[in-house]
């Protein structure tokens, strides 16, 4: 079933419309990249949440710079659903291109806004036209033809507003806040675009569709911010020292970000000197190698990265986990290698990095669902990296990360960093012996000193995977086996440490449902729907970190069937959990995969549950 | 008469150790190589300077040349990484640590090979540290390959003839940002000994590079890194007298026949030209003498190029004077009322 109602379409220009839409439906707007609609969009999905409305915005681009289809999906809603819906209720189709595909996709009952001269109003006749003459309008308020095409696009922010009932004062709010006041010129000349634009709706664009904004109080307080620059801020505040990256879609605004925030806030005030360092490198394989390098040597360092950049550094991470040097790699996933759709989402790298490089090697991953998990796991990753000397991987995703997010605002960080077990000069001074690989408190963490400490029994020498635990050369079996031995009870204590799992029971649930990072909103609006629609009561277990802990095994115990939800193929999450679960606990397993590359949407999960569990 | 034979005490250096925390464990390597007398002259150039041991890193790739951080300097931290990858994690360990003295080892293999896309962006960043090529033309660990610095006509040990061009890591660290290329050779104690003290003293990145024979692959009749080969086509640039900031210049060379650089710790470096003139501060010069003597066949070794005044990777960066690593929480984490700016700014 679809969850989009159709409306009738009104015979004649009345404007009164007796069926009502209220803040729940799409807005798209299909444009060409490069053309700034990006603005005109961000005001867009900024008034209307201004106006009390959860929103989220989806921007699905190409890999490219100009010139080529791009669409931006706002979605309001009531209820604060914000996984992407796949039904649009408002088309803006400013894309010759793509035009006319994306009107024969709408459902009965849309609304398109559409630049006159494509007379889309010939394809369907059973959706609300709106032409608006574009060209005819810029003309007046953009003197300067060079600009036209950027200014062009704010008109139907006009329209739009005076179509659906945007407060235009706070379409004025947000566009002003968008330019900032250095760019007061641009602004001006924007909003009299947007000005043009609510006129032409007025005076001639009666409303026949039936949807509508309507002032609401869900938004206070609340920020919108992408997963990049969330997590860029949690580096900042986590106290990381060194960045060193190569740029990669969709890994890249990260750094971006925050090397603008760490110049604002990380500069010494008196010496106008960097508290950080942040080196561009020539590869993802020599930015790990720094990261390695600069952790070594005390520093809290991280990179930022994709999956190909991942498969570079294979053979590093495999070194920082036998050497047992900290490190932090963010992980914005992409799909596959080369020209591989760079610019689509996916959890593609989930079972790549839990056990990247060769050897015994077991990696603890991290899966913020939102901006303000992103900010706190960023600093949770730096305690985590150090306490336990070894690389952590924060997986985030090309949703999370290059989407706008209305988002909860972050919480300044309660608990003081901690650096984990190492030995300053004063430390050696009190112990009888140092022993970098020595499991001393029984918990497979041992201690380890800095470069630089001024200590005759500081100084240990770093290698891979041969060596016995005062660090010496060692090609000998037991040593192998016991310092392989020792890194499994690390792991084992790490379960203790891992941000724990969201579990929601449900008495009288016979089945559960799993599911991980971005997949959380859509698996969220998924069991709502089931319960409404088909009467079907689902608890759910929201994972946020690898190793698995014993909640995991005791949630499944519980139910009959459970579905686990991936962004890919091969059910990866799946894969992990069948590799570590007891085999009584597999059968109950079921895999529900997505892999189209777009951003989850509720629908796709209901009805493959719905169709697996045959109802 | 009885005679009491007491122990002599043992030499102290000016930071008053002796030798023993810049020794390493005993070495692996085969009897002869050319990589143990490098390690040596480490040994010798730290210890006499009076480095202290602790403020040293040693860092690594891999192969026979990368194990031998672990031959010197045992009161320094070290670091046997990733094949070729030694630029990335000191450059890593030198951003945590900007007083760290950096010293790397790599060879021909990690500098000419599969690092060498590293080796040419660390040029570019001039990382201030040491680092040293342990050039030997030829794959150790893994039985007598030729390395990518093997000269066309060199011979294998199997008969095999290298007709690849060689790639001359001088060259390279001259053209693409090096502030400080040499060239020696593994056998010449005294000139070897003066680079490496230069280097030390020099503020940006020194690159050295060494011909290490190696005495079980590449020692034979035909090969161009053997032993008998160099010392035949050894052509020093110079004689170097290398004077420590804390020692006054006892020697006086002859006018206009001494060339005195001065490095950046104070230290001085005087060079008499043994052959005609030659000024390392000039770029173009160092290059033409290269390619001139590798035309006849010459291995031209000694200081090949100097640069004062170029920024640091750390100068580029404009880093706080302490080392990063340990800048206390006040220092790296912004307070609450920057987070709540930044919040209000997203509302």
């Amino acid at each position: 079933m679809s969850t989009f109602e159709v409306s009738p379409v009104a015979s004649s220009s009345s404007g009164e419309q007796a069926y009502r839409v209220v803040n729940d439906f799409s807005i798209q707007v299909a444009t060409v990249n490069g053309s700034g609609s990006q603005t005109a969009n961000n005001v867009l999905m900024r008034s209307i949440f201004q106006m009390g409305i959860p929103v989220s915005g989806k921007n699905l681009f190409p890999s490219n710079i100009a010139g080529l289809p791009t669409w931006f999906t706002i979605r309001a809603n009531k209820n604060g659903w914000i996984a992407r819906k796949k039904e649009i209720g408002f088309l803006i189709a400013m894309n010759p291109e793509t035009a006319r595909e994306d009107v024969l996709n709408l459902e009965p009952g849309a609304a398109v806004v559409y630049d006159e001269p494509l007379k889309l109003n010939q394809l369907r006749t059973d959706l609300h036209f709106y032409p608006v003459p574009f060209d005819k309008l810029v003309a007046p308020v953009c003197p300067d033809a060079k600009l036209r095409k950027l200014v062009r696009n704010m008109i139907y922010d006009g329209v739009a507003g005076q179509l659906l009932g945007i407060d235009f004062d706070e379409i004025h709010k947000a566009l002003y806040k968008q330019f900032g006041k250095r760019k007061a010129k641009a602004a001006d000349l924007n909003w009299n675009a947007v000005l043009a634009g609510r006129q032409f709706a007025a005076e001639h664009l009666p409303k026949t569709d039936p949807f509508r904004v309507e002032r609401m109080d869900k938004t206070s307080g609340k920020i919108i911010i992408d997963g990049n620059a969330a997590a860029a801020l949690g580096c900042v505040f986590a106290g990381c020292t060194v960045v060193t990256w190569y740029p990669i879609t969709p890994s890249s605004s990260l750094v971006d970000s925050m090397t603008g925030y760490l110049r604002r806030l990380r500069t010494d005030k008196e010496t106008g000197k960097a508290t950080f360092a942040v080196l561009q490198a020539e590869d993802e394989l020599a930015a790990v190698g720094m990261v390695i390098g600069a952790s070594w040597a005390g520093a809290r360092a991280m990179t930022a990265t994709s999956g190909p950049g991942i498969s570079l550094m294979a053979e590093f991470v495999g070194l920082g986990y036998y050497a047992e040097v900290p490190a932090v790699i963010f992980d914005v996933q992409r799909t596959g290698p080369s020209t591989g759709l760079p610019t689509r989402t996916m959890q593609g790298d989930v079972l790549s990095n839990a056990l990247l490089s060769h050897g015994d090697t077991r990696h603890p991953l991290f899966f913020p669902s939102s901006p303000a998990e992103c900010f706190q796991m960023a600093i949770d990753a730096f305690d985590f990296a150090e306490l336990f000397q070894t690389p952590v991987f924060v997986m985030t995703d090309l949703d999370l990360g290059m989407n706008n997010w209305m988002a909860d605002p972050f919480e300044y960080p309660t608990k003081p960093i901690n650096r984990g077990k190492v030995l300053d000069a004063e430390a050696l001074g009190k112990v009888a012996d140092f022993a970098r690989y020595r499991d001393v408190d029984g918990d497979g963490i041992p201690y380890r000193t800095l470069p630089g400490t001024n200590h005759p029994k500081a100084a240990y020498f770093t290698r891979g995977s041969g060596h016995n635990d005062k660090a010496g050369y060692s090609e000998r079996e037991d040593d192998y086996i016991n310092n392989v031995d020792r890194l499994s009870r690390k792991f084992e204590t790490m379960r203790k440490h891992v941000p724990p799992p969201e579990v929601s029971l449900n008495p009288k649930a016979k089945i559960g449902i799993v599911y991980y990072g971005t997949s959380r909103w859509a698996a969220e609006e998924c069991l709502d729907q089931l319960a409404r629609e088909y009467d079907l009561e689902a608890a759910s277990f929201r994972l946020l970190a690898y190793p698995f802990t014993e909640a995991l095994s005791s949630f499944i115990e519980r139910h009959e069937r459970v579905y686990v939800i991936d962004q890919n193929r091969d059910g990866q999450l799946l894969a992990l959990m069948r590799m570590e679960l007891p085999v009584e606990l597999i059968a109950r397993l079921r895999g529900i995969r997505y892999y189209g590359g777009m951003p989850l949407d509720a629908r796709t999960l209901t009805n493959e549950v719905v169709s697996q569990e045959g109802l | 008469m009885s005679t009491v034979t007491a122990t002599p005490p043992k030499k102290l250096n000016r930071i008053g150790l002796d030798v023993l925390p810049y020794k390493g464990s005993k070495t692996t390597l085969c009897a002869g190589c050319g990589h143990n007398s490098i390690s040596e002259r480490l040994i010798e150039v730290f210890f006499e300077l009076g480095v202290e041991p602790w403020q040293v890193a040693k860092m690594s790739g891999i192969g026979c040349s990368s194990k031998t951080p672990a031959y010197f300097l045992n009161q320094s931290h070290g670091f046997n990484s990733v094949h070729g990858r030694a630029p990335a994690v000191s450059t890593g360990a030198l951003l945590a640590n900007k007083n760290l003295k950096g010293v790397v080892v790599t060879g021909d293999g990690d500098t000419a090979s599969i690092g060498i896309g590293q080796f040419v962006h660390m040029l570019r960043r001039n990382v201030p540290l040491m680092y040293i090529i342990e050039n030997n033309g030829v794959y150790g660990l893994t039985k007598g390959q030729f390395s990518a610095t093997a000269d066309i006509g060199s011979k294998q040990k199997s008969g095999v003839i290298n007709e690849m061009h060689p790639i001359d890591c001088c060259l390279l660290a001259i053209e693409l940002g090096a502030t400080m290329v040499g060239r020696s050779f593994s056998g010449d104690k005294r000139q070897l000994s003066n680079l490496l003290k230069a280097g030390i003293s020099h503020r940006g990145l020194a690159v050295i590079d060494v011909i290490s024979p190696c005495v079980t692959f590449n020692d034979h009749e035909g090969s161009t890194k053997s032993y008998s080969y160099v010392k035949e086509h050894d052509i020093p640039l110079h004689e170097m007298q290398y004077v420590p900031y804390y020692e006054e210049i006892q020697v006086q060379m002859e006018d206009g026949q001494a060339q005195d650089v001065e490095l950046h710790d104070g230290s001085h470096l005087r060079l008499r030209a043994i052959r005609g003139d030659f000024d390392p501060t000039n770029k173009d010069v160092s290059l033409a003498a290269i390619h001139e003597a590798d035309k006849k066949g010459e291995v031209l070794t000694g200081l090949l190029y100097v640069q004062k005044d170029r920024e640091t990777l750390h100068d580029m960066l404009r880093l706080v004077d302490e080392p990063l690593a340990t800048l206390p929480q006040s220092r790296v984490r912004p307070g609450p009322e920057a987070l709540e700016m930044i919040m209000e700014e997203l509302r």
